[in-house]
């Protein structure tokens, strides 16, 4: 399945398109070359190091490179407060949304520096959008590539205890997405599964907003 | 031992999956991320009480897992189906029930072939009823079961071995997430009720919870 994603500035970003279908009976075979692509050649792809020039590997780099986009999303939902023009209920969506990316920056930070790593530093993001509208297609692209990244990244993860604690935070990255796609009139669960995105896929989603 | 009442009370729920405040829920992440020796034992009570042995009753390792959530997919199939014809959902909830329901049977032929492809046999399907009382009562058990449901995946999560069967648990357990965030939504209840971080759910809270649904 080829999905385009449908927000303008980022038309040249595909989801599940190197994981192929997974809405499939055979999603086993399916995911396991999907995530292949990802764990498979080398057990920390090169794209957790490139995304943030660095050179460490393992949990702490999947950690790192999870509160990258931690960052990305706190950054994006606090200015909305104030950009995005949010009413009624999408405005305490909005504040709620913050609250919960805030607590994952700060969660990812100090088990990054529990595990003996560094967090990386908050990169200077740019997000262009004018009205609701524009602001909401932005969300719903960060929730669900958030999704997908988790997804990809998991069976990465070597300690049970981190690999436990991102599945906390990918639950409710997930419950985000859908809340943010029943704002936008989308279906808020489009397939069975949530493939993982590819280093590709995640870099390409990212790179456009970090200035 | 939850009851179908108290099963179908929010406020019930909401205790049953434990509610955490901001604080609480950081410091269950970071204790349960302070010990990176690679040890294949849960170390804090938020992640689950036991080890992969929880689902032995459904089959070894991955095979015992795989068919633990085959088994909970199955319920929630054929609850998806009764409320279906039931009657009770017309427009787009009832949409949204078929989808999520057609979801589900997608989920149930992953974990059967999955469990085949691991050499183990699927396990079989639970005969269910449900209490189908009003579209409220409805959508409070639907809520519960998802929200469940999602817990049960996140609980298990840690305790697979295989990487494929990672992924695809993970693959499923976010569509879960999604569909909880969408019941609640429904029920004007919060879409992230354990707070930032979700909380786990054991395999006996999680089988005590459906028990009054089987039949016989």
């Amino acid at each position: 399945m080829k999905e385009q994603l449908k927000t303008p500035e980022l038309a040249a970003v595909e989801v599940d398109v190197e994981g192929g279908d997974l809405s499939r009976s055979d999603v086993i075979l399916k995911g396991a070359l999907a995530a292949g692509a990802i764990y498979g050649s080398a057990m920390v792809s090169p794209f957790v190091r490139k995304a943030l020039a660095m050179s460490e590997s393992g949990d702490v780099g999947i950690l790192n490179f999870a509160l990258t986009l931690e960052y990305l999303e706190a950054k994006f939902y606090e200015e909305a407060k104030s950009r995005a023009k949010a009413k009624g209920e999408l405005k305490s969506l909005v504040n709620l949304l913050a609250e919960d990316e805030q607590q994952h920056v700060e969660a990812l930070a100090a088990t990054v520096k529990k595990l003996g790593g560094k967090p990386v530093a908050e990169p200077k993001f740019n997000f262009e959008y004018s009205d609701t509208a524009g602001f909401l297609k932005l969300a719903q692209t960060f929730e669900d590539t958030g999704v997908s990244a988790y997804n990809g990244a998991g069976p990465m993860i070597k300690s049970k205890e981190v690999l436990a604690a991102a599945g906390g935070i990918v639950q409710v990255e997930a419950r985000h997405a859908a809340a943010i796609r029943l704002q936008n009139k989308e279906e808020p669960a489009p397939a069975a599964f949530d493939s993982p995105l590819s280093e590709k896929q995640v870099l390409k989603a990212v790179e456009p907003f970090i200035v | 031992m939850a009851d179908i009442k108290q099963l179908k009370d929010p406020v019930s729920r909401r205790r049953f999956l434990a509610v955490g405040g901001g604080s609480t829920a950081l410091a269950a992440f970071l204790a349960a991320c302070g010990d990176d020796s690679g040890t294949t034992t849960m170390t804090t009570g938020s992640m689950g009480s036991g080890g992969a042995s929880e689902t032995a009753e459904f089959g070894k390792g991955d095979v015992g897992i795989l068919n633990y959530a085959l088994t909970l997919e199955y319920l929630e199939t054929a609850f998806y189906a009764d409320v279906v014809k039931s009657g009770l959902f017309k427009g787009a909830d009832l949409e949204t029930i078929r989808k999520f329901g057609a979801e589900e049977a997608e989920h149930v032929q992953a974990l059967t072939a999955a469990v085949k492809q691991l050499g183990g046999k699927p396990a079989p399907e639970p005969k269910a009823k449900f209490p189908l009382e009003s579209a409220k009562s409805v959508l409070e058990l639907a809520s519960t079961v998802e929200n469940l449901g999602a817990a049960a995946y996140l609980g298990q999560a840690a305790n697979i071995q295989s990487p494929e069967v990672l992924a695809s648990a993970l693959a499923i357990h976010s569509v879960e997430g999604r569909h909880a965030a969408v019941l609640n939504t429904l029920l004007g209840e919060s879409i992230t009720p354990d707070g930032a971080f979700a909380k786990p759910a054991d395999v006996q809270t999680v089988l005590k919870s459906v028990e009054p649904f089987l039949v016989g």
